[in-house]
């Protein structure tokens, strides 16, 4: 029997409807990958066996009346920043110690209701805040991708099946790798490593300045980031509002179509969910991309990148060509004043949110000698270090004599980034294409990063201008690096235009193929 | 603009997040870090230009002014660490 976990959404779809499988045994085949794998690559926080065993009974039972949903009996991981109810909500944070909401977020009810399958919660940085998933309280995730110990530009690059690559002619090479464990990028680290790992079809995430597209990226797994107001807020954990948009990581274009239809609503819940239908995206796959427009970016172009992502670059355009778009050069003259306008929107706005967690209402309480003791013993005892120093930084660039300096010149200089992308679609341009990182993933505990923060931030350099001007952008695998490591592009649409990012990021793929990592866990 | 250990400690302070001397004076070196990176916002000209108040030009949506939920007060406390019949319990704050 063919291992149930390599099915696409797709695949697997077709094969419940058409009652070849069930939904109970594809869940099982989950289940029993997560048990072996977990306590080596540490995606999940929380495994819910016996729900996950009751929603796919379930799912066969409305499968066998012909009664199915859009997702029925596919088993699906979230992120631990979406409340489920009376299951494990601490957006891996120790403030939110034992929390269990009497509630559930709209996304996931969306995904309930079209009927699939929760396998459990998945691992993430504390708050979302974090490139690397290493700032988790319940430690890093590792992804499931390693180096390999040769050049891999020396050998074929093509890859199927289950790792590595197959050289034409189908002959599959197993690859030496090299021992290093490196990061799957973050915040949505351990969604993009289940869905990597084969340890969930897909899964939920959240993206607040690159957080669903840069771990796509580190992990060969498509990830989108819907315009802002596509996606319900309502009961995910809020980091900073104005940026915040969940989406999900698939394994390939049409799964991450599929599962979006799903997850996008019309909340009223949420006042900055936006009134208009959502469209069927998966009918926007296979669409030609002859004659649309597609812009090069010249400001992506940094210092100091690698040549391989330049030589990806180049690639992603050459296929746009060939599939009969036509390229141009565009100029968004602000993108080197988004992540540092970033960095005072989203810790101000995570400042306030964060004035939350307080000891009173939920979570963790240190016992202090009066009230305000308690707060601030609470809050030290509660956060990790990246969560508190936002906090921090919000709180300064807000309080009393800064605030024009910083956070009113930051939101100005929001204005004129937006604005650089208003006027290139303006002039035409239908989608943009970047890389999605300056870099491949890199290692654990990784030195330079933990002692500067600002080179960690660097990280988002390609995808923060996309949440700072509120629009759809979506990261597709295009390539492996020289070691062996999977590359991703990135388009960015215009607003509420998801259906142009899945056609042409499924033109990028047909080219280049999907990646899947070398089981070695 | 840089802090110092004082504006430091003041903005924990605000913060509610309590610090000890040794963590002040790691956090001053990260924030001047981060600080500094953000200064060049300031090269950027923005006379005349609007601050963003909503990436997407949206009306606020108002709900009516009725009554939608209520009457579940225990699930409300159901996850505080201290409560008395619904009510939170919190230290003493009146003398």
């Amino acid at each position: 029997m063919t291992d149930l976990t390599r099915l696409t959404i797709a695949e697997a779809r077709a094969k419940l409807r058409g009652k070849e499988i069930k939904a109970a045994e594809i869940t099982d085949a989950y289940l029993a990958a997560i048990d072996q794998a977990n306590p080596v690559l540490n995606a999940y926080v929380t495994v819910t066996h016996d729900k996950a065993c009751d929603m796919a009974r379930a799912s066969d039972a409305r499968l066998g009346k012909g009664e199915g949903g859009a997702l029925e009996g596919i088993p699906l991981g979230i992120k631990d920043l979406f409340a489920t109810e009376g299951i494990h909500t601490q957006a891996c944070s120790h403030v939110l110690d034992g929390f269990k909401p009497r509630y559930e977020s709209t996304v996931s009810a969306n995904l309930w209701a079209d009927g699939a399958v929760m396998l459990g919660k998945l691992n993430m940085d504390e708050f979302a805040m974090g490139s690397s998933n290493e700032t988790s309280y319940y430690g890093p995730v590792i992804n499931p991708w390693r180096r390999s110990r040769i050049d891999t530009s020396v050998v074929p690059t093509t890859h199927e099946g289950d790792g590595g690559f197959t050289a034409p002619g189908g002959i599959k090479t197993e690859r030496a790798l090299d021992n290093a464990q490196l990061v799957p990028g973050g915040s949505s680290g351990g969604s993009a490593a289940a869905v990597s790992a084969f340890l969930c079809a897909g899964a939920t995430a959240t993206d607040t300045g690159g957080s669903i597209r840069q771990p796509a990226a580190f992990t060969g797994t498509v990830g989108i980031k819907p315009t802002y107001g596509r996606c319900s807020r309502w009961g995910i954990a809020a980091f900073a509002s104005s940026l915040d948009q969940a989406g999900p990581i698939a394994r390939d274009v049409r799964d991450a179509a599929i599962l979006l239809k799903s997850m996008a609503s019309v909340d009223a819940k949420d006042t900055t969910s936006v009134d208009r239908p959502v469209p069927d995206y998966e009918a926007a796959i296979g669409r030609s991309i002859k004659g649309m427009k597609v812009g090069i970016p010249k400001e992506y172009r940094v210092d100091g990148m690698p040549e391989e992502i330049e030589t990806l670059w180049q690639k992603g355009i050459a296929w746009l060509k060939e599939a009969g778009a036509e390229i141009v050069d565009i100029s968004l003259p602000h993108t080197k004043y988004a992540l540092p306008a970033y960095y005072i929107v989203a810790p101000a706005e995570a400042s306030s949110n964060l004035a939350r967690y307080d000891g009173v209402r939920y979570g963790l309480r240190v016992p202090g000698k009066d009230i305000v003791d308690m707060y601030e013993k609470t809050r030290a005892a509660g956060f990790g270090n990246e969560v508190k120093r936002r906090i921090m930084i919000g709180t300064y660039v807000l309080s009393a004599g800064y605030y024009d300096a910083y956070y009113l010149q930051a939101q100005k200089v929001r204005t004129l980034i937006k604005r650089d992308f208003e006027n290139v679609f303006a002039a035409g341009v239908d989608v943009i294409l970047t890389p999605a990182t300056p870099s491949a993933a890199f290692g654990i505990a990784d030195e330079d990063m933990a002692s500067d923060p600002v080179k960690m931030y660097l990280n988002d350099i390609f995808t923060v201008t996309v949440n700072m001007a509120g629009l759809p952008g979506i990261s597709v695998p295009a390539g492996l690096d020289p070691k062996g490591l999977p590359l991703g592009l990135q388009l960015i649409g215009r607003p509420f235009e998801e259906e142009t990012l899945f056609q042409t990021a499924h033109v990028i793929e047909q080219a280049a193929g999907t990646f899947q990592p070398q089981k070695w866990w | 603009m840089s802090v110092d250990l004082q504006t430091v400690k003041r903005v924990a302070r605000l913060a509610r997040i309590a610090v000890s001397d040794e963590e002040a004076s790691r956090m001053t070196g990260e924030l001047n870090t981060i600080l500094g990176f953000v200064e060049q916002l300031g090269e950027v000209d923005v006379s005349g230009v609007e601050p963003m108040t909503s990436v997407t030009p949206m009306e606020m949506r108002k709900r009516q002014d009725a009554v939608t939920d209520g009457n579940k007060a225990a699930d409300i406390v159901a996850n505080a660490p201290a409560t008395e019949e619904n009510f939170f319990l919190v230290p003493k704050v009146v003398e």
